[in-house]
């Protein structure tokens, strides 16, 4: 096959994956973007084996099926709530695999048409070693999203003295062995690039704090974007190119949108230690208020008389499973006639769009799941806001209370509701280490309980 | 009197164009057979008209916009699955991958292999994962016969 064929052929698939992305606009439309995506890794990975001069087709075979296979296994296994662990361990595979490449072609310039080993071109010397710096950040840091994700480790930020200084002058260190790789095509310098660099994904990751992971996992999507597209210039390839562009913007799309969901900007979130001393401070005031609790018979009758239900759905309901016997409390209550809907905060759960996917999973409709803007308004008119596993996304001290470390975010108008039942397993302030005043309100029910739990005892009561 | 100068200087004139008409020609058949030398010592094709990494520059910032209007479209409630599909066609680093294991020389073969089978992973986990995701998401009309059959 000639280079100009291979480089239509190539296009053609940047062209699908761009489709794919399109498709998403809606979910009818974005069943069929996914499978063009298929198709065009398929012509992708086509194009390149007609490619090759001579290769052995049994190891490429071996590879694609063994790692087929174990993709194939994961993503039909896996549980929707470990979903973002799940694409943090993805993003992890992505940037080693740029590593790889990267080493390959590192030891094997001529095989892709970029010099021969010790006399590498300048240029290609320079888009190797970022795609090296960034595969290897995107690795590690990865790695400890993972791990503080799945509960491995704390999801406390962790936090020493120097930790910018520190990362700062790795970064400059990385530079440095940069130009040396440049001037001297030193192996040396090629692997302590790579030695650096995984250093600094652990140390980059480790001072941000759980429920801020929506932002960095979309950040990590974005760095092995970045990386992909750095292989794609040393290999001149433009797919490459393409698709690490894609990729790249679209998780820093994310990331913006997570950290306006937050307020937050995003180098505060980067240097990270959010939610970890504060936590001590926000205790002190709780003893002084009062809260009403409530009972599973009381919440069923407050909402089998309403005429409309807002759930707000947070963290704790994935931790807690209970979005299936959620969906099933809902369709009690619409058997009643009551008005069942879902406000999603653009920050719930630990990755972007988390909730609607566990809802959709309990086979909630999408069309009674709201986004903030569009449903903040109904609150003022329903009878009951349900909140469950969510905290501080519905802190209306956000809105008025300059002091709180959460000022400014933008929160769900649940307060405004008649009635708040507010499911939650203890009195204790939510990830900002914020007190919620929602608690002690006039109009407010607390359902102290484990979400799942609360909700069975729910059915059970509208059963009666 | 005047006429006539005007008319020896409008010859002059003529002939500095003719001269510069000559000139002309003779640097575009020059800049032609340069350029056919340098398309004839690449083995065709029209990538060197500029250097490879300007081109590539081009291709990545045009494709950044592109990336940035799309995203821009996706509605909040797929996110996840724009992270699975994301993910998956990040995986096409396997084309670089492919070309190393496809090398036949030692250690950038393994390499290779190794990155081969990691992309793969993505691949088919991506894919896989986002089109589960997708088939969840549903309308309110078929929601209740799909819960009765799970």
């Amino acid at each position: 096959m000639s280079h100009d064929l291979a480089a239509l052929l190539y296009l053609i698939a940047s062209v699908l994956f761009i489709l794919a992305l399109r498709g998403l606009s809606h979910p009818e439309s974005a069943r069929n973007g996914n499978r063009l995506g298929m198709l065009g890794m398929a012509i992708a990975i086509l194009t390149t084996l007609t490619q090759l001069q001579e290769f052995n087709l049994g190891l490429i075979v071996a590879g694609i099926v063994i790692g087929g296979g174990i993709g194939t296994f994961i993503a039909y296994r896996i549980q929707m709530t470990a979903l973002p662990q799940l694409v943090a361990a993805f993003h992890s595979l992505v940037g080693l695999a740029a590593v790889f490449v990267a080493a390959a072609a590192f030891y094997n310039p001529s095989a892709y048409g970029i010099g021969t080993p010790g006399a590498i071109q300048l240029n290609s010397l320079i888009e190797m070693s970022l795609g090296t710096a960034i595969g290897a950040i995107t690795f590690t840091g990865s790695i400890v999203a993972f791990c503080k994700l799945q509960g491995l480790v704390s999801g406390k930020p962790v936090t020493f003295a120097g930790q910018h200084l520190l990362n700062l002058a790795l970064g400059i260190l990385v530079v440095l062995l940069i130009a040396w790789l440049c001037v001297s095509n030193a192996p040396a310098a090629y692997w302590l690039i790579l030695v650096v660099t995984l250093a600094l994904g652990v140390l980059i990751i480790i001072p941000i704090g759980g429920a801020d992971m929506p932002v960095v996992i979309s950040m990590l999507n974005s760095y092995s974007g970045w990386a992909a597209a750095g292989i794609g210039f040393t290999l001149e390839n433009n797919l490459l190119i393409v698709t690490g562009a894609l990729v790249g913007s679209s998780g820093a799309i994310l990331s913006y949108i997570m950290c306006k969901g937050m307020n937050r900007s995003f180098f505060s979130v980067i240097l990270g230690g959010f939610g970890g001393e504060s936590a001590v401070a926000g205790g002190g005031e709780q003893g002084d208020k009062t809260h009403r609790a409530g009972s599973a018979e009381d919440a069923a009758f407050l909402m089998k008389n309403a005429d409309k239900v807002i759930i707000v759905p947070g963290y704790g309901m994935a931790v807690a499973q209970a979005q299936h016997v959620l969906r099933e409390m809902a369709d009690l209550l619409k058997e009643e006639g009551v008005e069942v809907k879902y406000a999603i905060h653009p920050v719930a759960g630990r990755m972007p769009g988390h909730m609607n996917v566990l809802l959709a999973e309990a086979n909630v409709p999408y069309d009674e799941v709201f986004e903030m803007e569009e449903i903040n308004r109904e609150f003022a008119e329903t009878d009951v806001a349900f909140v469950i596993g969510a905290n501080d996304v519905t802190n209306p001290a956000a809105k008025t209370d300059k002091s709180s470390p959460i000022y400014g975010m933008p929160v769900l108008d649940v307060e405004k509701a008649r009635n708040v039942l507010f499911v939650k397993r203890s009195m204790a302030s939510g990830y900002a280490g914020v007190d919620n005043p929602l608690f002690y309100m006039d109009q407010t029910m607390m359902l102290l309980a484990d979400a799942k739990k609360m909700c069975e005892d729910i059915v059970k009561a509208l059963e009666h | 009197m005047a006429s006539n100068e005007l008319i020896e200087r409008l010859h002059g004139i003529a002939g500095d164009a003719a001269e510069l008409a000559h000139d002309l020609g003779a640097l575009a058949v020059d800049a032609s057979r340069q350029a056919g030398g340098t398309l004839a010592t690449s083995g065709g094709g029209a990538e060197h008209m500029s250097s490879p990494l300007i081109v590539g520059l081009t291709v990545f910032v045009l494709a950044v916009f592109v990336g940035y209007h799309v995203v821009w479209r996706v509605t909040p409630a797929l996110h996840s699955p724009l992270m699975g599909v994301t993910n998956a066609i990040s995986s096409v680093i396997i084309v670089g991958a492919l070309i190393a294991a496809g090398s036949g020389a030692g250690f950038s073969e393994v390499m290779g292999f190794v990155a081969v089978t990691l992309a793969s992973v993505n691949i088919f986990g991506g894919f896989l994962v986002t089109h589960r995701m997708l088939s969840m998401f549903k309308k309110k009309d078929r929601s209740a016969a799909a819960g009765k059959a799970k």
